[in-house]
């Protein structure tokens, strides 16, 4: 008995007093200030991460430049009207995009005015020109992308953006960041709270950041030749004839670029930069790619970091049956208009592929990040930013304090009053309870905010309930006539019954929220599931342990227990 | 010592009709309420900012005055739920956010919401007084930071979550004890919100944290008593569900008093003391505590005992229950009281 007391106390001692120093432990030297009520709470307030409803954080108001993605747009319409018509047979001089003062338009020069008819009637049969009104004069063709059109188009290209930027944000592991529209709906503008991260401009840079994988043919002789590059763009151009053709394009080449990051593209350019003449439109495009994720380089260093990529079924339908046929030919990597990477197609290849470009560990990582949450449709760019205060408010927060201090003393004095001695235990178990959570939070970097505090709530009644169920059944089987120790012991093993159902079965529901949930509802779960676990310990096992400590020093013929 | 109670002997199942009345005329009040709101004005619930949006405007003082003043100021403009936010890095700026007023969803940038609010802002500032020196210097409107995409998520979770509750309870007991949790949960939920429908209060992402708060209370509450029930059947195998399981929610009464009680006292100074920004959070926790109480007995063990009945016939000997409706009483046995109970349990 005294021994079993013994490596109890061990194991209690063992999990409560690092638990402790993390809650209440300064991360520095300690000096005499943290000893007082002032310095304690300052470092509870460094230790614990509060969330933006508690503490506040940034708000940034973002611009979403949604004409980008309007000109994207009309150019590979005019893509496609210039392949429909080529396929067609139309003897055509020139198609080209005309964007100015928000109007987009693609024009359309014939060589024979009389065929224009024909060429504006069948082009629509081709290409998707629903959103285009067309008109004609002389031997040119304009469609002009209606204004309705422009405003449900950039309006979908706000909701894109909103959604990437949402997943961008949760895969960065920020907690619980608020997103919602700004200003009127045409302003096309996003505002983002979030709670303080550690690095802003690295967030602000990866939500930023485009991440547009695009696979391509490069123009050159087949393999066992050499890929063809040229030194300057000129070159390149030159190579063409003079002028880029609209399913050619001219892109830079960096070969064993230093680190980059997806965020910082074309900041930091290589010294041996060259150039090559790639087909458009893309083999596949990012919009086709499935999953990312950064890779070490085989046999590489742990600073050469490669990302791995998988296409999705249509996207890898395409890309097999394109490698297939083109054996031998040199196949780039585009990210964000720059060739990462050229090899030679060996043979098939279905659904995978690498990038190299000898990244660093982070930025490997972040731009795989960007690649999965997939290219923004438009770009970004910051209007405002400001550091706020909590958004439930200060003088919420304080009375909500107030109000959890008066009901935690009124909890403590009713145990006190009613079981007792016992009361001393209950009220040990939900104090260490309580470090035990905190602790938790913090070795997990997690972020506490109003539904984590729901979650405590919860967690605390349980706590209550689970001293409450144990000392009634010792009431109960002290009522039927067992001796103590044989009361207390009975007690906790029936109730443990009831301990581990209820337990178990919030905890299971918690892992749902957990895993598949987001915000809120994932901060509710993370500090229940914890706080849960740690009762386990603290009602039962502690608490069991200050009973049997309890009656083993008042020896083996206990007549009565305070309960 | 102290006790509550003393070998009580309450025949609860007997009142299940009345408790399942109840709850039913309960839950339809709240459905009415929902329908009505939502013919009047398209709004079956008054969801607050974080769900349909709103105006932002801020507001620069030369002498700001406390969080507390500027709600008081704004409430007496009829400016109810406002968010009251500070710039910490321009301590003389203010964010004041308030919820859409207009019915309807999702029209957050209608112009006449935004001017409805600098105004209304613009006259409660006035009441400070020229020395504050006031000034709106941008109003902005705010789309809701949970959308429907968000909402839809946060609701299938939940479900996805009480079929977990429902498969667990189905493995540790049997699969009615699972449903009927299940159902009592549901119960909880639907009238906390038609309470909130009834009574127009503000539904925000503070209330949603408060509601999975009480599906977890619930549950807690409803498997003490049927695993109280469960350890009875095993030691009384000759009694009735029926009686065994009056005798467990006897058994458990004053656990169940308690702890009921000491969460409702804490939620009590939440409500009396937590302030205006928290105070739906409370009212959902003091009306899902006190539901998710009455649940476990009124709603979650009759209905296992009913679907108990029909599925196993054999522990039913007792007729009499069913027959003469609500009123008749059990008739006891000799073995049926508190300490008997647990003189059994320690003979095993």
């Amino acid at each position: 008995m005294k021994k079993s007391i013994l490596q109890r106390a061990i194991i209690i001692a063992i999990i409560t007093i690092p638990a402790l120093y993390l809650v209440v432990g300064p991360r520095h030297r300690p000096t005499l200030h943290d000893f007082t009520y002032a310095g304690l709470k300052q470092t509870l307030a460094e230790n614990i991460h509060l969330g933006l409803d508690l503490r506040g954080g940034s708000y940034l108001v973002m611009q979403i430049q949604t004409d980008d993605y309007l000109k994207e747009l009309t150019t590979n319409t005019m893509q496609g009207v210039q392949k429909a018509a080529q396929d067609a047979g139309f003897p055509v001089k020139d198609v080209h995009p005309d964007i100015s003062n928000g109007n987009y338009r693609i024009v359309l020069e014939a060589n024979d005015a009389s065929k224009i008819g024909d060429i504006q009637s069948a082009i629509p049969k081709k290409v998707d020109l629903n959103d285009w009104s067309a008109s004609a004069s002389g031997n040119t063709i304009t469609w002009s992308l209606t204004s309705a059109a422009q405003r449900t188009l950039s309006d979908q290209a706000v909701t894109q953006e909103y959604n990437i930027i949402y997943n961008r944000i949760n895969s960065l592991g920020v907690a619980e960041p608020e997103l919602a529209t700004h200003g009127a709906q045409s302003s096309h503008q996003l505002v983002l709270q979030m709670p303080g991260v550690d690095d802003p401009q690295r967030v602000k840079e990866l939500l930023q950041a485009q991440s547009k994988l695009d696979l391509v043919h490069v123009v050159s002789p087949p393999n066992p030749a050499p890929v063809q590059t040229y030194a300057t763009k000129e070159e390149a151009i030159a190579s063409l004839g003079g002028n880029v053709p609209s399913n050619r394009e001219v892109l830079a080449y960096a070969e064993r670029e230093e680190a980059t990051t997806a965020a910082t593209q074309g900041a930091n350019k290589n010294k041996e930069k060259r150039w090559v003449v790639v087909e458009m439109p893309p083999v596949v495009g990012g919009s086709e790619l499935r999953d990312a994720k950064a890779v070490t380089a085989f046999g590489g260093t742990s600073d050469n970091y490669q990302i791995s990529f998988s296409l999705k079924p249509g996207g890898a339908e395409k890309f097999g049956a394109w490698t297939g046929a083109n054996v031998n030919q040199y196949m780039g990597v585009v990210l964000n208009e720059e060739v990462k990477s050229i090899a030679f197609i060996k043979s098939q290849i279905t659904d995978s592929g690498q990038i190299d470009g000898r990244f660093t560990k982070q930025s490997a990582e972040d731009l795989a990040m960007t690649l999965r949450s997939g290219a923004l449709p438009a770009r970004l760019t910051y209007l405002e930013e400001r550091t706020v205060g909590p958004s439930l408010g200060a003088d919420s927060i304080r009375a909500g304090v107030t109000a959890s201090v008066v009901g935690f003393l009124l909890v403590v004095f009713f145990m006190l009053f009613y079981y007792r001695g016992s009361g001393v235990n209950a009220v040990v178990a939900l104090l260490l309870n309580l470090i035990l959570l905190m602790a938790a939070l913090i070795i997990l970097k997690a972020t506490l905010t109003l539904p984590g505090i729901a979650g405590i709530i919860l967690t605390i009644g349980m706590a209550v309930d689970s001293n409450v169920l144990i000392f009634e059944r010792i009431r109960e089987e002290l009522h039927s006539g067992k001796t103590v120790p044989s009361a207390v012991e009975v007690g906790f093993a029936r109730a443990f019954v009831t301990i581990i159902d209820t337990h178990v079965t919030t905890i299971v529901s918690s892992l749902f929220l957990y895993l598949f949930g987001t915000g809120p509802v994932r901060g509710f779960a993370v500090t229940l599931v914890l706080g849960l676990l740690a009762n386990l310990f603290s009602a039962v096992y502690v608490s069991r342990t200050i009973f049997m400590w309890h009656l083993n020093r008042r020896g083996q013929h206990v007549e009565s227990i305070s309960i | 010592m102290i006790q509550l109670f003393k070998n009580v002997n309450i025949d609860w199942l007997a009142n299940r009709r009345l408790f399942i009345t109840v709850s039913v005329l309960l839950m339809l009040a709240g459905l009415a309420s929902a329908v009505i709101r939502f013919a009047v004005r398209s709004d079956p619930f008054n969801l607050g900012i974080d769900f349909k949006g709103g105006t932002v405007i801020t507001v620069q003082f030369k002498q700001r005055p406390s969080d507390d003043d500027i709600r008081r100021a704004l409430q007496q403009q009829g400016v109810r739920d406002a968010i009251i936010q500070r710039v910490t890095d321009r301590s003389d700026e203010v964010l004041i956010r308030l919820p859409q007023t207009a019915p309807g969803s999702g029209n957050a940038e209608d112009q006449s919401e935004v001017n409805a609010g600098r105004s209304n802002v613009t006259k409660a500032l006035a009441t400070f007084g020229p020395q504050v020196g006031a000034s709106i210097i941008g109003v902005e409107a705010v789309g809701p930071v949970a959308g429907a995409a968000l909402r839809n998520q946060a609701i299938a979770v939940t479900l996805l979550a009480l079929v977990g509750i429902l498969v667990y309870i189905a493995f540790r007991f049997e699969w009615t004890y699972g449903a009927a949790a299940v159902i009592a949960v549901f119960h909880d939920v639907l009238v906390t919100l038609g309470i909130f429908s009834i009574f127009h209060w503000e539904i925000n992402l503070t209330v949603i944290a408060a509601l999975l708060t009480l599906v977890g209370f619930s549950v807690n509450d409803t498997i003490v008593v049927f695993d109280r029930i469960r350890e009875n059947l095993r030691l009384h195998r000759r009694d009735s569900l029926y009686k065994v399981t009056n005798d467990s929610i006897n058994q458990t009464l004053s656990r169940t008093v308690i702890t009921s009680g000491l969460a409702l006292l804490s939620v009590v100074a939440l409500v009396v003391f937590g302030g205006e920004v928290l105070r739906y959070f409370s009212l959902a926790l003091l009306i899902g505590i006190i539901f998710g109480t009455y649940s476990s007995v009124a709603i979650a063990s009759p209905i296992m005992v009913w679907w108990q009945q029909r599925l196993e016939p054999s522990r039913t000997p007792a007729g009499p229950a069913r027959r003469s409706g609500g009123t008749a009483r059990e008739p006891r046995s000799a073995s049926s009281n508190v300490r008997r109970t647990g003189a059994n349990a320690a003979a095993r």
